[in-house]
This record gives C-alpha cells, sequence and structure tokens, in this order.
C-alpha cells in the first residue's frame, strides 16, 4: 500500500454553491417554482449536439449526443408552460431574481458587469427541454472571509435550475419539468489550499450569507455544492451533487486520494514505456473465439447478438489491476467509463481468469492478438456504434493516464465516493442566447443592490435571539435550517414557545431523520396543521414526535390520518382525573412512605398510560395537587 | 481595416485605434483584468460597450469607460473548414433539397441579434448524418431569405427550378422554408405545377437548428423519408405532429395553415385529418383521393398580385374597397364572417366593385367549415352583388390561387371558372 498525506499533494479545492432564489416566477416565464409529483402530461424529444458560436461541438456535448438516449418528459400545468416545454421563446428576466443577483454579488464585494450577455449553455442529457441552460455571468471577483482568510469570488452567474431526473433505464431518460426554470445562483470560488474541513467553513459562511439576504428559497434541495478537486501536476476534476454539508469534506478526501492514486499509476505506466500510446492498430473482432466460452456475461452477450471486441495495450501487464489504495485501479475507471455508453461488460487481463473466462479462453485471446509476456488486453462486449464509442473513449483514457489525473466532471455517490459523468465541458458549450436582448444593469441599480446588503450573520442571529428569547446556538440552528421560514410562520401566532419550536424542527426532525426516517415526506403544511392542533390543546406535545413518525415513514398521508393510526386524543381533564385517581389509590403505601418523593415514580406510571394524551405538565400538577390533598 | 460587425460610434473608433478586429484575443485592464476573445456586436446595440468572450465561454459587456488598457495576444485564427466528402450511395434513391432558408438552416445573426438564415443546404446535410443511410440528397441554395421576406416572385423562381426538373432521375424534391408563409408557397406551387410528377415537399423548424432540442433534423428526415416512400404525386408540408419527436405530419399543402406562434406542431391540417403521419420508418396514409385532379403536367407559372385579402369587422370602412378599385385591384377575396356575411354598410362598394369588374370571392374568417351563402337573407343578398362562395377554402389560399387564375386569364368568366374547379385538394369534398 502506498503512502498516502493529503497535506503534501498539492490539494486545491475551489466550490461551486448553486443557490435557489425565493421567487413568485420562473427565471423566464409566469409559472409557479412549485413542486409536482404529480403528472398532467407527457411527451419524448431527442437532443442532438449543435456547434457553438465559434464553430466547434462541445466535447462534453458529444459525448452525450453519443449516447443518443430518449428524454421522455412529464409536466404538470401548475409549474408548466410552453417556455418549459421548449414549444415557446423565452419571456423577459424575472426581475426580482436580477434583483438578489445583484444584491448578492455586492454582499461579495463582486464586480457587476454593466451588460449582461444571456448564455446558452450547452447540457444535452436531457435535463433541459431545449438542450442547453439558460446562463449570464453578472459578476467577477470579490471575496468572502471565512477564519480571517480572504477566499477569493471568481464568477457569479444568474441561471436556471434543471429537469428533475425521475428514472434512467434502457435508452431513455425520464424527468419532471417542475424544477426546470426555477432561478438560481451559481456563486464559483477560487481554489484554495487547506484542509477539507476548512472546505466545509467555507461553504458554511457562504452559504449564511446567502441565508440573511431572506431572498433565497429554503428548505430540502434548495441549495447544492459542487466541488473542483485538483492535486499538484493534475487536472481539474468537477464533482457535481454533493448535497449536504456533512458529505462535503469525505467527498474531498476519497477524490484526493483517487487523484493520487493515478499519479502514482501514471509513474508506474512511464516506468513501463517511454513512447506515446498509439493504439491505432489495436482492435479485434474476438466474437468467434469465444463461442465456448462459460462466462455468463459472454454468453449472453452472443445471445443477442452483441460483438466482442478486444484491445491490445503493448507493455502495460499489471497496470489495469494495479491498486496504489484500496479500489483505486485503472480498471475500475475504465468499467466507470463504458457503463456510460450501456455497457457492463468489460475484462481485463489483470483480472483474468475469473468470471467464467478460462486459461484456455485466454491463450486464444494472447494468440490471436499476439501478445508477448508483458501485454496487456481488454475485452468487451456491447453493440455497434456504442461498443465503438466505448472502444475509442478506454484508448483515450489509457493514454491520459501516461499523464496522471485528467480534468472531468464526476458525480458524488451515498458512500462518499465519486464517479466518472462525464468530460470536462469547454468553452464551445457557450452559445448567445439569441431569443432575449442584452440586460442593461443602471447605475441606479447598482445603489439599490448596495443599500440593500443584509445584516452580517452575528447580527441576524442576535435579532433572532432577542425576537424570539432562544439562545445562541438555537438560533443558529434554527436560521441554518431549511424549516426558518416555517419557524417564522409558527411562532407569528404567538401562541407557540420559540424555543419549543425551534427544537422540535431542528433536533425532533434530525433525529428521526438519522433514524432513517424521511424528512421529505413531511410537508410544511402538515408541519403548520400539527401546531396549530397543539395550540388548539387538541393534540399534547408528546403527540408531535409521533405524529412525524407516521408521516415520515409514510404510514399516514396526513396529519389526521397519522392521528388515526396512532390512536392519538386528548383526554379531557375529568378522565385523566379518574386514571390519576386510581393510580393514587393503588399507591397509597408508597405515598405514606415517601410523601413527595414519590411523584417521581408516580409520574412514570402514569405517563405510560397517557402519553400522548395529556401533557406531562399537566400530569405533574394534578398528581403534586392530589398527593398534598391526601 | 479589421472587421467590426457591429460596431459603431464610440467603440469602433475605439477599437480602430487599438487595432484590434473581431475574434482577436484580448487583454483588458479594467478594476478587474479580463482575457477573452473579440465578439461581434449586436447592430442595434449602443456604442458604449465593447463586447468580450471569457475562456469560460461566457460573453460579457465591458464599458469603454472603464478600460485603462486593452491589448491584443493574437490575431483570430481563420479555422479551415474540413470538406466532408460525402459518400454516396448507388442502391439509394435520389433526393433534391432546395433550401429558401428560414430557421431550418439558421446561425445568429450579429446585425439583429437574432438567428438569421445562413447555413447552406449542404451545411444541414452534414449535420443530419442519418440523412445518408436513407437518400443521395443532393443540396442547392435557392435562397436565403426569411419567410416573411418571400415574395411571389420567389414562388415563381421556385416552380421554375422544379419546372426543369420534371424529367430528372430524383424520387422526390424537398424544400426547406421558413415557417410563417410556408403554406402560402406550397398553394402556389400546388396551382402553379399541377400534375408533377413526383412529391414535392415543403419542410421548415419551429426551433432553429442552432439548438440541440430544434425540430429541424426531425422534421428533414421525416420529408426525405416520405418522398422516398411514397409515389404520390402532389405538393405537401411535412412538419411535428404534436409535441413528441416521434410522429410527424405530413399535410396537403392546400389545405394547411400554421396556427400556433411558436409550437413545434403549430401546422394542422384544416377540417380534416393530416394526409399521412410519418412515424420513423412507418407512414399512415389517411389521402383518399389523388392530391391533383388533372393527371397530366400542366405547368401554369404565370402570376398578377392585383389581388386584395379584406377581413371584414364590425366597423370595417366601406371606403377602403373603392380605394382598392381606384388602385386598379383585379380581385378581392374576403374574409367574411361565420357562413359567409358582410354588415350592409358594404353593399353599395361591392356593387361598385362588381361592376368594375373585379372577381369578388367569399372565404371565411372561422377558418374551418364550408361558406354557405344561401342560408341567411344577407348572404343571398350577397351573392346578387356578385360575390362568389367559395366553399371551405383557406382564405389565404384563395387568395394565392386568384393571383394564379389572374395570371391564366383576365377574363372574369375564366377566373370564376377557375376559382370554383378543384385544381389540388383546395376544397374537401
Ligand atoms: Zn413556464
Amino acid at each position: 500500500m502506498s503512502e498516502f498525506d493529503i497535506e503534501k499533494i498539492g490539494l486545491k479545492v475551489g466550490l461551486e454553491i448553486h443557490q435557489q432564489l425565493d421567487t413568485h416566477k420562473k427565471l423566464f416565464c409566469n409559472c409557479k417554482p412549485v413542486e409536482n409529483t404529480e403528472f398532467t402530461g407527457k411527451f419524448t424529444r431527442k437532443l442532438r449536439a449543435a456547434k457553438s458560436e465559434l464553430g466547434k461541438i462541445d466535447p462534453a456535448a458529444l459525448f452525450e449526443s453519443s449516447k443518443s438516449k430518449t428524454m421522455v418528459y412529464y409536466e404538470n400545468q401548475n409549474s408548466c408552460c410552453l417556455v418549459e416545454k421548449d414549444d415557446e421563446p423565452p419571456h423577459d428576466l424575472e426581475t426580482k431574481a436580477k434583483e438578489t443577483a445583484l444584491l448578492i454579488s455586492s454582499a461579495l464585494d463582486s464586480k457587476i458587469f454593466s451588460e449582461i450577455h444571456v448564455m446558452r449553455k450547452t447540457v444535452i442529457d436531457g435535463s433541459n427541454t431545449s438542450g442547453f441552460q439558460r446562463t449570464m455571468l453578472v459578476a467577477q471577483g470579490g471575496s468572502i472571509v471565512v477564519d480571517e482568510k480572504q477566499v477569493g469570488v471568481q464568477s457569479i452567474c444568474l441561471e436556471e435550475d434543471a429537469a428533475k431526473l425521475i428514472k434512467d433505464e434502457d435508452g431513455h431518460r425520464f424527468f419532471s419539468l417542475d424544477r426546470l426554470g426555477v432561478p438560481l445562483v451559481e456563486i464559483a470560488l477560487e481554489p484554495v489550499t487547506g484542509s477539507p474541513a476548512f472546505v466545509r467553513k467555507i461553504a458554511l459562511s457562504l452559504g449564511r450569507l446567502l441565508r440573511v439576504t431572506k431572498k433565497v428559497a429554503r428548505g430540502i434541495g434548495t441549495i447544492r455544492q459542487d466541488v473542483n478537486v485538483s492535486i499538484d501536476g493534475g487536472g481539474v476534476v468537477e464533482i457535481k451533487g454533493v448535497q449536504q454539508l456533512e458529505q462535503l469534506e469525505k467527498i474531498i478526501e476519497y477524490e484526493a486520494k483517487r487523484q493520487y492514486g493515478l499519479k502514482l499509476i501514471s509513474k508506474k505506466i512511464n516506468s513501463l514505456i517511454k513512447e506515446n500510446i498509439d493504439g491505432d492498430n489495436d482492435i479485434f473482432e474476438i466474437s468467434n473465439l469465444l463461442e465456448q466460452c462459460n462466462s455468463e456475461i459472454i454468453k449472453q452477450s452472443l445471445q443477442n447478438k452483441n460483438v466482442i471486441k478486444a484491445i491490445r495495450v503493448k507493455n502495460l501487464a499489471g497496470v489495469f489491476g494495479f491498486e496504489p489504495f484500496p479500489g483505486i485501479r485503472l480498471g475500475k475507471e475504465i468499467g466507470q467509463l463504458v457503463r456510460f455508453f450501456g455497457i457492463g461488460g468489460i475484462f481485463h487481463s489483470d483480472e483474468l481468469p475469473n468470471y467464467g473466462i478460462e486459461s484456455k479462453e485466454i491463450q486464444y485471446v494472447r494468440k490471436n492478438l499476439e501478445l508477448e509476456k508483458d501485454d496487456a488486453f481488454l475485452i468487451i462486449t456491447g453493440k455497434e456504434p456504442a461498443i465503438d464509442h466505448a472502444i475509442n473513449s478506454i484508448i483515450k483514457r489509457i493514454k491520459d493516464a501516461k499523464n496522471g489525473p485528467i480534468a472531468e466532471t464526476r458525480a458524488a455517490t451515498p458512500k462518499n465516493e465519486t464517479v466518472f459523468l462525464r468530460p470536462r465541458p469547454g468553452a464551445s458549450r457557450m452559445y448567445p442566447e439569441t431569443d432575449i436582448p442584452t440586460i442593461k444593469i443602471s447605475d441606479n441599480e447598482l445603489e439599490n443592490a448596495k443599500l440593500m446588503i443584509p445584516k452580517s450573520w452575528d447580527e441576524s442571529i442576535s435579532q433572532i435571539q432577542n425576537k424570539y428569547k432562544i439562545n445562541e446556538q438555537l438560533s443558529e440552528q434554527i436560521f441554518d435550517s431549511e424549516y426558518f421560514d416555517l419557524f417564522e410562520k409558527i411562532c407569528g401566532s404567538k401562541k407557540s414557545s420559540p424555543s419549543f419550536v425551534a427544537s422540535v424542527l431542528c433536533s425532533t426532525i434530525t433525529n428521526l431523520q438519522r433514524n432513517s426516517f424521511d424528512a421529505s415526506l413531511l410537508k410544511d403544511n402538515e408541519i403548520l396543521d400539527t401546531f396549530d392542533l397543539l395550540n388548539d390543546n387538541k393534540i399534547s406535545k408528546e403527540s408531535i414526535e409521533i405524529i412525524f413518525k407516521q408521516i415520515m415513514s409514510g404510514d399516514a398521508v396526513s396529519v389526521s390520518e397519522a392521528i388515526q393510526n396512532a390512536s392519538i386524543k386528548s383526554l379531557t381533564e375529568e378522565e385523566l382525573n379518574k386514571i390519576l385517581d386510581v393510580i393514587i389509590q393503588d399507591h397509597l403505601d408508597e405515598i405514606k412512605r415517601d410523601g413527595m418523593h414519590s411523584i417521581r415514580s408516580l409520574m412514570g406510571l402514569a405517563m405510560k398510560q397517557v402519553r400522548g394524551q395529556a401533557s406531562g405538565n399537566l400530569v405533574n400538577n394534578l398528581l403534586s395537587e392530589k398527593i398534598k390533598k391526601l | 481595416m479589421a472587421d467590426l460587425k457591429g460596431y459603431k460610434g464610440k467603440s469602433l473608433d475605439f477599437l480602430n485605434e487599438n487595432d484590434i478586429g473581431i475574434g482577436d484575443s484580448v487583454k483588458i485592464i479594467a478594476d478587474l483584468a479580463y482575457t477573452g476573445i473579440l465578439m461581434p456586436r449586436y447592430e442595434t446595440s449602443e456604442d458604449s460597450h465593447i463586447v468580450l468572450k471569457l475562456k469560460s465561454g461566457y460573453n460579457i459587456g465591458i464599458e469603454l469607460e472603464e478600460i485603462e488598457k486593452i491589448e491584443k495576444i493574437s490575431s483570430s485564427e481563420k479555422t479551415v473548414v474540413k470538406e466532408n466528402t460525402k459518400q454516396t450511395n448507388p442502391d439509394l434513391p435520389k433526393v433534391l433539397l432546395l433550401s429558401t432558408g428560414g430557421t431550418i438552416a439558421s446561425t445568429v445573426d450579429y446585425r439583429t441579434g437574432a438567428v438569421t438564415p445562413a447555413l447552406t443546404a449542404s451545411d444541414l446535410n452534414d449535420a443530419v448524418p442519418e440523412i445518408a443511410n436513407i437518400a443521395n440528397v443532393d443540396a442547392q441554395v435557392l435562397f436565403s431569405e426569411y419567410s416573411e421576406n418571400l415574395q411571389p416572385e420567389h414562388w415563381i423562381e421556385t416552380a421554375k427550378k422544379l419546372k426543369d426538373l420534371v424529367d430528372s432521375d430524383y424520387k422526390g424534391i424537398v424544400i426547406a422554408h421558413g415557417t410563417d408563409t410556408m403554406h402560402y408557397s406550397s398553394a402556389f406551387l400546388s396551382f402553379a405545377l399541377s400534375g408533377f410528377p413526383i412529391p414535392v415537399v415543403l419542410v421548415g423548424s419551429q426551433r432553429s437548428s442552432d439548438r440541440p432540442s430544434s425540430d429541424a433534423a426531425v422534421n428533414l428526415l421525416a420529408a426525405i423519408r416520405f418522398v422516398v416512400k411514397i409515389k404520390t404525386k402532389g405538393v405537401f408540408i411535412v412538419m411535428h405532429h404534436n409535441d413528441t419527436d416521434d410522429t410527424v405530419a405530413c399535410h396537403l399543402g392546400t389545405r394547411v395553415r400554421k396556427n400556433h406562434t411558436s409550437k413545434r406542431s403549430a401546422f394542422e391540417t384544416i377540417g380534416n385529418n393530416p394526409a399521412f403521419v410519418i412515424n420513423n420508418d412507418k407512414i399512415m396514409n389517411n389521402l383518399e383521393k389523388e392530391f391533383f385532379t388533372k393527371k397530366e403536367f400542366e405547368p401554369k407559372l404565370k402570376i398578377d398580385t392585383k389581388v386584395a385579402l379584406v377581413k371584414y369587422h364590425p366597423g370595417y370602412d366601406p371606403k377602403q374597397i373603392e380605394n382598392l378599385i381606384e388602385s386598379g385591384y383585379k380581385a378581392i377575396i374576403f374574409e367574411g364572417t361565420g357562413l359567409g356575411h358582410v354588415g350592409k354598410t358594404m353593399y353599395n362598394s361591392i356593387k361598385k366593385a362588381n361592376e368594375s369588374g373585379l372577381f369578388l370571392g367569399m372565404t371565411s374568417q372561422c377558418i374551418d367549415g364550408r361558406v354557405r351563402m344561401t342560408v341567411y337573407e344577407s348572404g343571398r343578398d350577397l351573392m346578387d352583388l356578385g360575390i362568389i362562395p367559395l366553399n371551405d377554402i383557406i382564405p389565404e389560399v384563395a387568395l394565392v390561387k386568384t393571383m394564379w387564375a389572374l395570371g391564366i386569364s383576365e377574363n372574369i368568366d375564366d377566373v370564376k371558372k377557375l376559382m370554383l374547379e378543384n385544381i389540388a385538394s383546395e376544397f374537401t369534398e
């Protein structure tokens, strides 16, 4: 195993935050930014790569295009019009979204352009019906201070959010259109050296700066962070879809190790060969060589009339299976790469014999490819032309491996690893949005943005502390949480105690989440309903967790159903008195012996019977009165 | 002098002084430093900014006043366009693709900032490589115009081009055309080339071909498949059938209309199903009779444009009809209300028009359905005044047909006869 010290590899990390804005309209149409899970229609489309303004086709676009998937879009009239369907030109830019973008830029002391050009950023994985995301560079430069260090701002863009991927199977991708076109601010920070923990702190600080504006959307999925990770001598890898801050550190650590591993692999390759890898005459069709093969994958492949091809790789025996760190191998990188062409069947010589491919067949292949002892090979099965695209990208990947980690776009996985997504897009992915004229930013708008710069985080927190009379820690927790808007709404009625509401929203729900209950099932209006019932004394405080559990487990779809399921009802004082009197009668001896001290054990007994139907406070008061009267 | 498309006034002077042209890589020092490529500017824009494409691909406008220093790093690279060696398969049928412009072949226009027809038909051929598996397509550029700029002389030029191809070995002819006036052109070709021996298909796109979601490729592929597979003579329009990319409709060139400003499925056959529905390799045929009434090819390419299309509405000033008579108009097609009516206030002027020898035809602004002028008294009155009801012909098609009929004969009786004859399925029977 190789040595790995994250401090000594020249790690650089750049953060990119995508924050949805809180507007009543989408960026370029009048649709409301609401979430829909039911749909009123669907349609299918195909996308093909188009040339950029400079006459080039973007590599990432070409890559996606080569997969030639069919896109299926689901729409709901509440959140989708002809603009989302790419059947009508965009309307004017949403003013509120523009104002917020200017405000955020001012808060970061970023230089705002007086003339903004809307661009089309080619994205043909289907997540935009048009095949591009509308985006505009609003400002550049500026900084945010974290731990007394200045972290530079690279760029601030205002753009449209993408459609939501529902599923991806058999050459079809399914999307819902509700999120498409929701205004989003993208803030890219300068790469920093330093620990992953520092990067996490930067993300938190930037997130807080956005939240104090009170003009950004709150709630699950409204903020997403990408990270750009590189090490000395390697390309920049963009990692998409880091959902939570907790994940961020682990992902950076994994990616740093993966890149350093690739550097070690490149050293090994360079020790084996001097010249560049050519690969032009190294592709062989070998379907007939493996006709008798016992491998399930090969057998099935031949049955489905797929072709089997082999790639000869001179002098690189041992390189594909070389594992500088657990799970980091060139063989794995290639496996991930071909999966994106819909190809699952790939084997390299370092892992054979295995998977039902026996020595006998390996001998055939080696002989057919005229291999020497030190040569490696790969076997790949799939349909034409996908297999040829895949082989081209494998050969390119092997060539690139000689130079260490390459620039590419990867996705974060739930296991906190990263997996290949697509090549890194270049400048050719940008094309001017000809449907929208240039946008002027007036001096007046710049002034207004400056005037509206919100208070600092500390000021905002002390304001919350004062307003709701809750401590600093809880104030920070609730302000960071996805439920802050809801908190203000619930406390606005002045019936509930803010500290209780905050602790339910911050701790109760988070605890349930940690125990694998699904917070996305619990909607804001259900939380509101629950607090209403509490304020009307229809349920007890203890019932709240029971109701949330019912909903977050999917057992109930409404508060009333949850109450029914858990048979929660509130006892009248009369009913409660009856129960308590019985308990006291049964434990008279104990009470006589321990006096007021007996209340603790009696409380326990009483709450066992009435939990969720009467509040602990009330039970405690009644019990102590009754004991005193004895 | 460097090429400085779209720049004027202060910004033009500034760039000339610094000897910088479009496509040059430059470094600019303002309150921040920028490097990028100088881009053209929309002609309608003001003159105090220059447009820079940054490395990230974003374009930004930089105010001249803020620029402290501008420096040329390198001159624009002239990219050498590699000529695609087109492979032809002798077993495949031949198809001619004529380009007239429109969004099916377009690119950014820095004069207006909007998309403009600029790509050649052969670019299109390169952009949709699947075509090579269906047919050997010869591509020719006829004109490069937005469809709103196409005039009757363009119709005639197109018809002449087709007429000369009557004995060619093409299986069919596909015409790339802007969508706005496509059904006027298809109507004219239908009348002018009655009996043309091979299918003629007009095709366009509602989303320009510079975007990945363009319907250009889908429509074009369907059009080429159609002319290769179907031997039916006729002039057709091939465009998206619905929201979805799989099905494309083929409409009769005289029974079709653009009924939506922006949707892919904007084109609809009026009062019937589309003649054909093309779903990849499958073509469903709804056609009940031949498109042309006459079997023989009888080209008649002359035209007289002194025809007005008058949409009657409450408050219409009858004086306008008299103006038309005075201006030498030879025919008026009315878009009447309902079954084919105009208000009583119009009677006198209409009478004058009739007496002056104008051909007067009635269609309906309802678009769908027939005119029946015998149902109400007012309709009968109008017929007495010389108005000829034109059944269920689409108003725009009636206009084109009248221009064409006047091109054949100035004699009002001949015109009346031609106008009531079903030449190219313009009436539903
Ligand atoms: Zn919309």
